[in-house]
């Protein structure tokens, strides 16, 4: 039975929900549960923004919290992981990967590999990302690219909660390591989800509206900026395909090049700053793999090359905004 | 009373923890309206540990802070008017309103930055005090962070890297007993964190952070001892901080009353205002004056604060290199 829940609620049921079923699934970060040694209450904030909520109580001994260590932790999940755990760390801010990274770029993410196939790591690292909440440079970048970068990971981008819940128990099931990363300002999209545990193939695009005349491809929090402009594109019988990868790595390539040689225009909009992002990623590859389909260049509308500012009348400038998506549908759908 | 302070010493330092307990109840309270973007963290009780260091320092010695560094960048000179309008976002403010409260910065009075990431001034101001070494100068570096920040690897390879290379560098922990809604009972399982100097080759101090004097002392000490080539030293500041982790944060981790009694009992301004005037060398009435002017200082940045004009949609794309 599907209901109406929260992304938010949606994550912390898919987490519930991997916690009943396998006993090797343990969660830990910082504040997970919150309260550790204080004399108030116990779980006092279930995660940061409360994403983790209840957990504490249900697993008893299966959350953790931790020091600020987030290199000695979230490389223990890893090696947890390897050990016939399956951990779920969560980092909290995206931001915050800096101060561990080698634990998954260097570790994690090249065991299966440099040891000849016979490493598992079946780690899930959680992060929250993204502008919009006048955070500032060091608590709203978007990362996914950089992680998309590199073999041995997988990126997991929900949109909606639908998504956020099948993807989450995708990625707790998935025997290499996974990085799955949440929009903040998504937390309060309310969808659709069913209350059963279900599971959203890695590498399956969802085509999130369908169209002839252009095509977007938009990631995580812009693919519902993308389904705002398209609504708006409708009314001046403009007809978008959005198309929604759902994971960065690995790209769903086909349903992309299928619907440019549809369409012959795309248009990308990542959050991402613009160099070496999956805009310029997905325009690299459509450019040699659907060159014959194109009736115009290609446009990729992202986040200008700057860190995200503070100041709302900067931020707000910083995020691709609907208009913005509008007027690059309109350019590529005008061009001769 | 105090061995090293004036008269004209002992006002300084009431102004600076006053104006700090000013400027953060007034963002408290403007934050509860909703109109302050962003996150904000509040050093509300914990001024006695900024003021008693940065007392020490000129504007040629640097200091990195945390997340909540409204207090540190106060105590080192920081213009509250600048910090006021960037806590609100506009382009009058301290960082032109690119960084917000957690990012103020002023590298003019050696203030090298509120800092978003925990843990990150450790290996910075290392850097700054070996700047400083190597040209020979005897100014010095001080690192604030917290009990959480005490447990990041950051801060323990720059611990090691002070001592290795005998650096004139101080790291202040300022353990409010909580990381979040962390305790450091849980975090730090050795009693203090001070405890680690020894560890590293260092000397380890512990002070009572809500007494001015105390703090005041220990950190001549370190400071002293830095300046004359006598390497780092670990100061462990024991305080409590007023409001929660960030506003909004609901507290419900803390002991019922916890704070009241601190503030009742242990508050720094109030310990610092009976200290000073039980030998009658300073009045109530020069406090109280002092008391006054803040609270029009601070009035007047706010109201500055909200008519000053946002940044302009140009400086998006600007300060991102010197050149490029
Ligand atoms: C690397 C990193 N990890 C986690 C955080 C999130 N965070 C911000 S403040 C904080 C707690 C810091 O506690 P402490 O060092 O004791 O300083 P306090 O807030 O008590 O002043 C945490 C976990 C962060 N900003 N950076
Ligand atoms: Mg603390």
């Amino acid at each position: 039975m599907a209901r109406k829940i929260t992304y938010q609620q949606a994550i912390n049921e898919a987490l519930d929900q991997e916690m009943a079923r396998d006993p090797r699934v343990i969660i830990m970060g910082e504040d997970n549960a919150g309260g550790a040694g204080a004399p108030g209450e116990e779980d006092a904030w279930g995660g940061v923004l409360g994403v983790t909520k209840g957990l504490f109580h249900k697993y008893p001994g299966r959350v953790l919290d931790t020091p600020i260590s987030e290199s000695g932790y979230v490389g223990a999940a890893v090696g947890a992981a390897c050990n016939g755990l399956r951990p779920v760390a969560e980092l909290m801010f995206v931001d915050f990967i800096g101060v561990c990274f080698d634990q998954i770029y260097n570790q994690a993410a090249k065991f299966r590999y440099m040891f000849g196939g016979k490493a598992e790591t079946p780690v899930v690292i959680r992060a929250m990302y993204g502008a919009g909440f006048r955070a500032a440079a060091q608590h709203s970048q978007c990362l996914y690219n950089m992680f998309t970068h590199i073999p041995g990971l997988k990126v997991v981008v929900p949109s909606n909660p639908y998504d956020a819940k099948g993807l989450l128990i995708q990625a707790i099931r998935d025997n290499d390591p996974v990085i799955f990363l949440e929009h903040k300002v998504l937390y309060t999209m309310e969808g659709e989800v069913p209350e059963e545990s279900y599971t959203v193939p890695f590498g399956e695009a969802n085509v999130a509206r369908e169209g002839d005349d252009v095509t977007i491809v938009a990631f995580g929090r812009m693919v519902n900026q993308a389904l705002t402009a398209a609504a708006a594109l409708q009314k001046q019988g403009i007809h978008c395909e959005v198309i929604d990868p759902r994971t960065t790595s690995p790209l769903d390539e086909d349903t992309i090049l299928e619907s440019v040689e549809k369409t012959g225009r795309l248009v990308i909009v990542d959050e991402s700053t613009p160099r070496c992002s999956m805009a310029s990623d997905i325009a690299g590859i459509v450019a040699q793999k659907a060159f014959g389909a194109l009736k115009a260049p290609i446009e990729q509308v992202t986040a200008p090359h700057v860190p995200v500012p503070f100041s709302d009348a900067l931020e707000d400038l910083y995020v691709p905004s609907p208009a913005r998506i509008e007027a690059a549908v309109t350019r590529v759908k005008e061009y001769r | 009373m105090s061995e090293t302070l004036n008269r004209e010493g002992l006002l300084k330092a009431y102004r600076i923890m006053r104006t700090i307990r000013e400027f953060e109840e007034r963002v408290h309270t403007d934050f509860a309206t909703g109109e302050i973007p962003g996150f904000v963290h509040l050093y509300a009780g914990e001024e006695a540990s900024a003021t008693g260091v940065c007392m020490h320092l000129t504007g040629a010695d640097y200091i990195a802070s945390t997340h909540r560094g409204h207090g540190h960048c106060i105590a080192k000179g920081v213009d509250p008017v600048g910090m006021m309008a960037e806590i609100w976002g506009k382009a009058t403010g301290t960082c032109k309103g690119k960084g917000g409260s957690m990012h103020i910065a002023d590298l003019s009075v050696g203030m090298l930055g509120a800092n978003g990431i925990v843990g990150g001034g450790g290996p910075l101001i290392c850097g700054t005090a070996l700047a400083a070494k190597i040209r020979g100068t005897k100014d010095v570096g001080v690192c604030f962070f917290g009990d959480g920040a005490s447990n990041q690897g950051t801060i323990f390879e720059a611990m090691n890297l002070a001592a290795v290379w005998k650096l004139p560098a101080i790291f202040v922990a300022e353990n409010n007993g909580y990381a979040e809604a962390t305790s450091s009972k849980y975090s730090v399982p050795c009693e203090h964190i001070a405890d680690r100097a020894p560890a590293f080759g260092m000397p380890g101090v512990i002070v009572d952070g809500f007494d001015f004097f105390a703090v005041h002392k220990a950190a001549g000490e370190a400071i002293k001892r830095a300046r004359e080539g006598g390497g780092p030293t670990l100061l462990e500041v024991k305080l409590s901080r007023y409001y929660g982790h960030f506003e909004g944060d609901q507290q419900t981790y803390r002991a019922p009353g916890e704070v009241q009694t601190l503030r009742e009992t242990k508050d720094c301004l109030m310990q610092f205002r009976r200290r000073v005037t039980a030998d009658g060398e300073i009045t109530d009435a020069q406090l109280d004056a002092i008391d006054g002017e803040v609270k029009t200082l601070i009035d007047d940045s706010v109201v500055r604060a909200k008519a000053d004009p946002k940044p302009a949609p140009a400086e998006l794309l600007t300060d991102v290199y010197v050149s490029y």
